[in-house]
């Protein structure tokens, strides 16, 4: 086995690819966590959002129509997800796992409704792969940054906005000011719940991107719990990026190249089983977070309600 | 508006309320896809309680959602967000299914308590990594747990198309247990497995443990109040590992009996999603035993008639997932599990 399965021109360039939607859902987190909200129930806003996707697609929706939709479908489920943990106060790691049964149950019905249960695959357009004129023509470079399709070029500058947002703007600090102090934060005046609200209905907005992409980029159809643990993931790069966007860019790209590896290592190691080869992405989650997790700070208040006095 | 819910329902209403609620809920959903509530309510009457095969199928879902609710119930009180019972009863079954077909030729009497040990150690086992990777390494318990039930779910996938494949070959599926480590039947037209009185006994002993013991006040008193506890000179961490390792095993044993009893063989997708639905079940019983026993039976039932939806009603059984979410996101909503971080 040579150095080309690791780090080749191909590897990297499907490294690129599978890291874009687990940026997408990471930068949603992010903006989340930072304002406090720890929100688990992404998985569901992903998995919701790839069916919302897949379904305006196979109804003949052109593809940033069908992304449009995706995009709203994650922020619906997320509006849920705000109403109970911020007007009700649930707990939010439930409440996220109630958003995630919710999403995997609604797709599943929605899915047998529309599509019946015979199991025959619908296929629908995937966005066109748009090389970048003469930058595609560097050597190396030019194979894995610039012959995606568009979406993936959208995702560097997504995170620049993101960090430029938390770390240059007003409402940035705002914003990081209700995750890791939400009394001081309110005293001043900076509405407490209506900033969790805009963020987690970010995090919906992303997470929709993310799920859009998976159907109209990656796989082309829809299957059922097709997300896969991609929300979960992302909930992880959060913590390994240590709340910031660059450290959220780095995970998901490492993230994007182990899954990479791994379909190389299943298509060039044949005689291992490809069930092993799966695993190996979750086990790599809990590697990675055993290793890192202690030397991390989570912003003060992540996760709690914030209740008014 | 909550306060006012609170003060209109009273305490003891509030998870039948959350119940009721949800159900009519779902009725609005099944109308607005297009199919009839009535018909789904048939439906589900007669895959649940409608006759005596039906009423066995309810009580043999009860038996892995009564454990696995357990499991949930146990380790939230302890303050562990253990979601990993889906994975700790694959592992379990797992283990058990191994451990049979190793010991063929012995004894029943020997056999069968011996699957069920190796079934509880395999999820306390998996429990407790999830655990130890909490205490030693401040590895939030929520996403390691969901890690492992990805990887065990896998794992079985990987043993029934591999190394544990039936002889024959055909499915992906394991050969059926010995007979010596199979549970009889207790009834044998309802297809009741003995499992039922097992949990039961086990609800009972694990109930008072809980309740009246000095390890459940001090779990208790670790999830709730973790800093009257440190006062109190009751550490965190062994607490926090004996609640995830008796968790575990208690969700190891239900998959351990569901194989025994009921399955008798492991195959890809071998739980429906007990472990997820165990966490509905111990949210509506508001993480008391007592409260378990009527949760465990109203989604076994659930679960039960939602085969029937399929089959007599032609409504897709996976809307009984969709109640499920209801049920979960209302019960916290409602205040049934209060957050200890607020």
């Amino acid at each position: 086995m040579s150095w080309d399965v690791f780090v080749g021109a191909e590897t990297m360039a499907a490294a690129m690819r599978l890291a874009a939607p687990l940026l997408f859902a990471a930068l949603g987190e992010l903006v989340c966590e930072r304002s406090g909200v720890l929100n688990i129930g992404l998985e569901g806003v992903i998995l919701i959002s790839a069916f919302s996707a897949f379904w305006s697609a196979s109804a003949g929706a052109p593809l940033p129509l069908a992304l449009v939709s995706g995009v709203l479908a994650g922020c619906l489920l997320s509006c849920l997800f705000a109403l109970f943990v911020l007007r009700y106060r649930a707990d939010q790691v439930v409440a996220g796992m109630a958003v995630n049964i919710l999403a995997l149950g609604l797709t599943g019905l929605f899915y047998r409704a529309a599509f019946g249960m015979t199991g025959r695959m619908v296929s629908v357009d995937n966005f066109a792969t748009r090389p970048i004129p003469l930058l595609c023509e560097l050597p190396y470079l030019g194979t894995v940054l610039f012959q995606h399709n568009w979406l993936v070029y959208v995702a560097g500058p997504i995170a620049l906005g993101v960090g430029y947002m938390l770390y240059r703007t007003r409402a940035g600090l705002a914003l990081r000011a209700l995750g890791d102090g939400p009394r001081a934060a309110d005293s001043l005046g900076i509405p407490v719940l209506l900033g969790r609200a805009a963020a987690i209905l970010f995090g919906g907005m992303m997470g929709g991107l993310a799920g859009s992409y998976l159907v109209l980029a990656h796989a082309n159809t829809f299957v059922e719990g097709m997300s896969a643990g991609r929300g979960f993931i992302a909930v992880v790069l959060v913590i390994l990026g240590a709340w910031r966007p660059g450290g959220v860019v780095l995970g998901a790209v490492f993230f994007g190249w182990a899954t990479a590896l791994q379909y190389r290592l299943q298509a060039t190691m044949t005689g291992v089983p490809y069930l092993l080869f799966q695993m190996l992405p979750y086990v790599l989650v809990l590697v990675v977070l055993s290793g890192v997790v202690g030397r991390r700070r989570a912003p003060r208040a992540l996760a709690m309600p914030y209740v008014k006095e | 508006m909550r306060t006012a819910l609170r003060v209109a329902l009273g305490e003891h209403m509030r998870a039948p309320m959350v119940a009721v609620g949800a159900m009519l809920l779902f009725a609005l959903l099944v109308w607005v896809v297009g199919y009839s509530p009535a018909a789904a309510g048939r439906a589900l009457w007669t895959g649940s309680l409608g006759s005596l095969p039906a009423l066995g199928s309810t009580l043999n879902k009860a038996v892995p959602l009564l454990l696995c609710g357990l499991a949930v119930a146990l380790a939230f009180r302890a303050g562990a967000l253990n979601i990993g019972a889906e994975g700790q009863f694959y592992m379990g079954a797992l283990a058990a299914l191994f451990c049979g077909q190793r010991c063929a030729g012995w004894p029943a009497v020997v056999l069968l308590p011996m699957i069920l040990v190796a079934g509880m150690a395999a999820g306390a086992a998996w429990a407790g990594l999830a655990a130890l990777l909490r205490i030693g390494r401040s590895v939030p318990e929520v996403l390691s747990t969901i890690m492992l039930n990805f990887i065990a779910v896998l794992a079985v996938s990987f043993a029934v198309h591999g190394p544990l494949r039936e002889a024959a070959g055909a499915y992906p599926q394991s050969d059926p247990l010995p007979p010596a480590a199979l549970l009889p039947r207790l009834f044998g037209d309802m297809r009741l497995s003995w499992g039922l009185a097992v949990a039961l006994v086990v609800l009972f002993v694990v109930g008072i443990v809980m309740q009246r013991s000095t390890w459940g006040f001090r779990l208790r008193a670790v999830g709730n109040a973790e800093r009257a506890a440190a006062y109190l000179g009751i550490a965190r961490a062994p607490h926090l590992l004996s609640a995830m390792l008796a968790s575990g095993a208690l969700a190891g044993l239900a998959g351990a009996l569901e194989l025994s009893g009921v399955a008798r063989r492991l195959y890809e997708n071998f739980s429906p999603g007990y472990g997820y639905t165990a966490i509905a079940v111990a949210l509506l019983a508001r993480l008391s035993p007592a409260g378990l026993l009527p949760a465990a039976l109203f989604f076994g039932a659930l679960e039960s008639g939602g085969r029937s939806l399929q089959t007599t009603a032609g409504i897709p059984s996976v809307l009984v997932q969709v109640l499920l979410g209801l049920v979960v996101l209302l019960a916290v909503g409602a205040g049934l599990y209060e957050s200890r971080r607020a």
